[in-house]
């Protein structure tokens, strides 16, 4: 099942942050947002999500336009995993991570044992079980970023997009994130991803889609997009990309 | 020790409900009480002195059952709508329920008509309330849904006060203004059995679809953005949410008149002691707020003359009880 949209135009009201977007993210496949603050890049994810109305263009899931499933076809076929809020009332972790599974209950049903092993299980696979019965509003930013993550692999979508998860992450979890989302990618999980840091891009996608005001500027496989020239551009600040000594392994620093 | 923490509370709820039968302005011991709601129940004679027996059975027991229906509607409605609304500080009022059923409670009063045109009419104000609001909002879409309703809700309340406040003015002093005015502070004083029997069904639908919707309405309460990714159809949830909490609250203000504090002190009170999980938060809610407004019915008839207003009560008990849980803990929501 692929995710993708074509001339997509995007935006909130009337106001319009982007068009002429045009990407595919298909089953195992790592595909990676760059782009400055205020780019657009979580208004083009709500987009795609229908969570804000297309402006224009089409969205698809797999053989169907998004526009014709249901709130719950939608969610058994992509996963989100917002920017990590505060969350309002103290849920317990568990029960937020069973959350991921509304989408396969009915409107008067709670979950059943099988749903509650899927979140258990999902807790596992990112190595915080231990948080199971923490409070969600009390515990870490960046554990909250990776319960929001667990909930995600209890929905079971084939497709996951995820908004800028490393950005309340410590290194070490950062590193795990960036392990989990291989690992997935290996699984045949597609995962679309917004990031602030170009290096997790040139260590784990596929393709590359820089965004900044007005849209999509360019899409493609990882190592055409990201050159030194394009992210200097795109931030606006003078950018070189290096080889670490010893190795192929690319990383982005300030020139 | 949860199982056993639920049957303490039932059993403190049957034992506050013993003892509001034998307080009152006429004395029955509790052995009566029990005698008397006994051989009612199983048929057969009693000891119970004959006048004992119409003060439990006519009297009071239909006054307690409507204290208990309407603890439970307004505390059950309050702890869904604060869960549907993510703001611990909303009340079953804040889409105008109470003002809607006020008004056509007054205007019924004003047209001196039968006591039960004016709670039906009590009725079909809070509900028309709602879905005014419900509408109002519903016609702009493309603002944040929950802040249209709760900016509807407040606008059309106050256009409500200002028309009870009119019809106040215009109505006899001597003959419909006490009357309005007791409406307006509350009281189940003139209850009769078939007041409280009616109210049953529209409570018990109103809290049962609640109580359906319990799961649903956990994950309404993470955001809408977050519950719409997750597969949930909110705008359908939320308005299932607010017609049956509607239902419920409108058919207790219908009989009770306005009665403030519950909806909004006693979900938050039942918060604290389970958690946000509706599933055991709203059995929590209705339990509380029954034994609550029993309590609080039973001080207003017992503890002299005259009878309080049970607004009035409310908000004198309420008031200390919500600063001292702001104060002492946030755990119930943040």
């Amino acid at each position: 099942m692929t995710l993708s949209c074509d001339a997509l135009a995007y935006g909130y009201g009337r106001h319009t942050v982007g068009s002429g977007v045009s990407l595919a993210v298909a089953p195992g496949e790592v595909a990676c947002l760059l782009g400055p603050n205020g780019g657009g890049k979580t208004t083009l994810f709500k987009t795609l999500l229908g969570l804000l109305p297309a402006q224009g263009g089409s969205i698809r899931l797999g053989n169907d336009n998004l526009a014709d499933l249901s709130r719950a076809e939608v969610a058994r076929r992509v996963a989100y995993v917002p920017q990590a809020a505060g969350g309002y009332f103290p849920f317990h972790v568990r029960e937020v991570v069973l959350m991921g599974r509304a989408a396969y209950l009915g409107a008067f049903a709670g979950p059943t044992p099988r749903d509650r092993q899927h979140a258990e299980n999902a807790l596992a696979r990112l190595g915080i079980a231990h948080l199971a019965d923490a409070q969600f509003t009390r515990i870490s930013g960046g554990e909250r970023q990776l319960v929001l993550l667990a909930r995600a692999l209890a929905q079971a979508a084939p497709i996951i997009v995820l908004d800028e998860p490393g950005a309340n992450l410590d290194f070490g979890n950062q590193v795990r994130v960036l392990a989990v989302i291989r690992r997935l990618a290996v699984e045949g999980v597609g995962i679309l991803w917004a990031t602030h840091a170009p290096d997790h891009a040139l260590a784990c996608a596929d393709r590359v889609a820089l965004v900044a005001r007005g849209g999509v500027k360019n899409y493609g496989a990882t190592a055409e997009v990201v050159n030194a020239d394009a992210l200097s551009d795109l931030y606006g600040v003078a950018i070189e990309i290096r080889n670490l000594a010893g190795g192929d392994r690319r990383v982005c620093v300030a020139a | 020790m949860k199982s056993l923490a639920w049957g303490a509370a039932v059993v403190s709820l049957l034992a506050l409900i013993a003892l509001a039968f034998s307080i009152g302005s006429f004395a029955v011991a509790p052995a009566d009480v029990l005698a008397i709601l006994w051989s009612s129940i199983a048929g057969g004679a009693h000891a119970a002195p004959p006048n004992a027996e119409a003060v439990v059975l006519s009297i009071r027991g239909p006054r307690i059952l409507a204290a208990l229906l309407v603890g439970a509607a307004l505390a059950g409605a309050g702890s869904a709508y604060q869960s549907v609304f993510r703001n611990p500080l909303v009340a079953p009022d804040i889409l105008g329920v109470s003002s809607g059923a006020a008004l056509g409670a007054l205007l019924g009063i004003w047209f001196s008509l039968d006591p039960w045109s004016v709670h039906l009419l009590a009725f079909a104000g809070g509900l028309g309330a709602v879905a005014l609001v419900y509408a109002l909002a519903a016609a702009y879409r493309q603002h944040d849904p929950l802040l249209l309703l709760v900016l509807a809700g407040v606008v059309l309340g106050s256009l409500f006060a200002a028309l009870i406040a009119l019809i106040k003015v215009l109505a006899d002093p001597f003959n419909q203004l006490p009357g309005m005015t007791y409406w307006l502070l509350g009281s189940l004083a003139a209850v009769t059995p078939d007041e409280s029997l009616a109210i049953l069904p529209a409570i018990g639908i109103g809290l049962g679809v609640l109580w359906l919707l319990r799961w649903r309405i956990n994950v309404l309460s993470m955001g809408d953005e977050e519950a719409r990714s997750l597969g949930v159809d909110t705008r359908r949830v939320r308005l299932a949410a607010i017609v049956a909490a509607t239902l419920a609250t409108a058919a207790a203000v219908s009989i009770s008149g306005v009665i403030g504090w519950v909806g909004l002190v006693v979900p938050h009170l039942a918060r604290m002691i389970t958690g946000p999980d509706n599933s055991r938060l709203l059995p929590a809610a209705c339990l509380l707020g029954a034994a609550f407004m029993l309590a609080v019915d039973t001080l207003a008839r017992g503890w002299g003359q005259t009878e309080l207003p049970l607004g009035v009560l409310t908000a004198l008990i309420g008031t200390p009880l919500f600063l001292w849980l702001l104060a002492t803990s946030r755990r119930g929501w943040q």
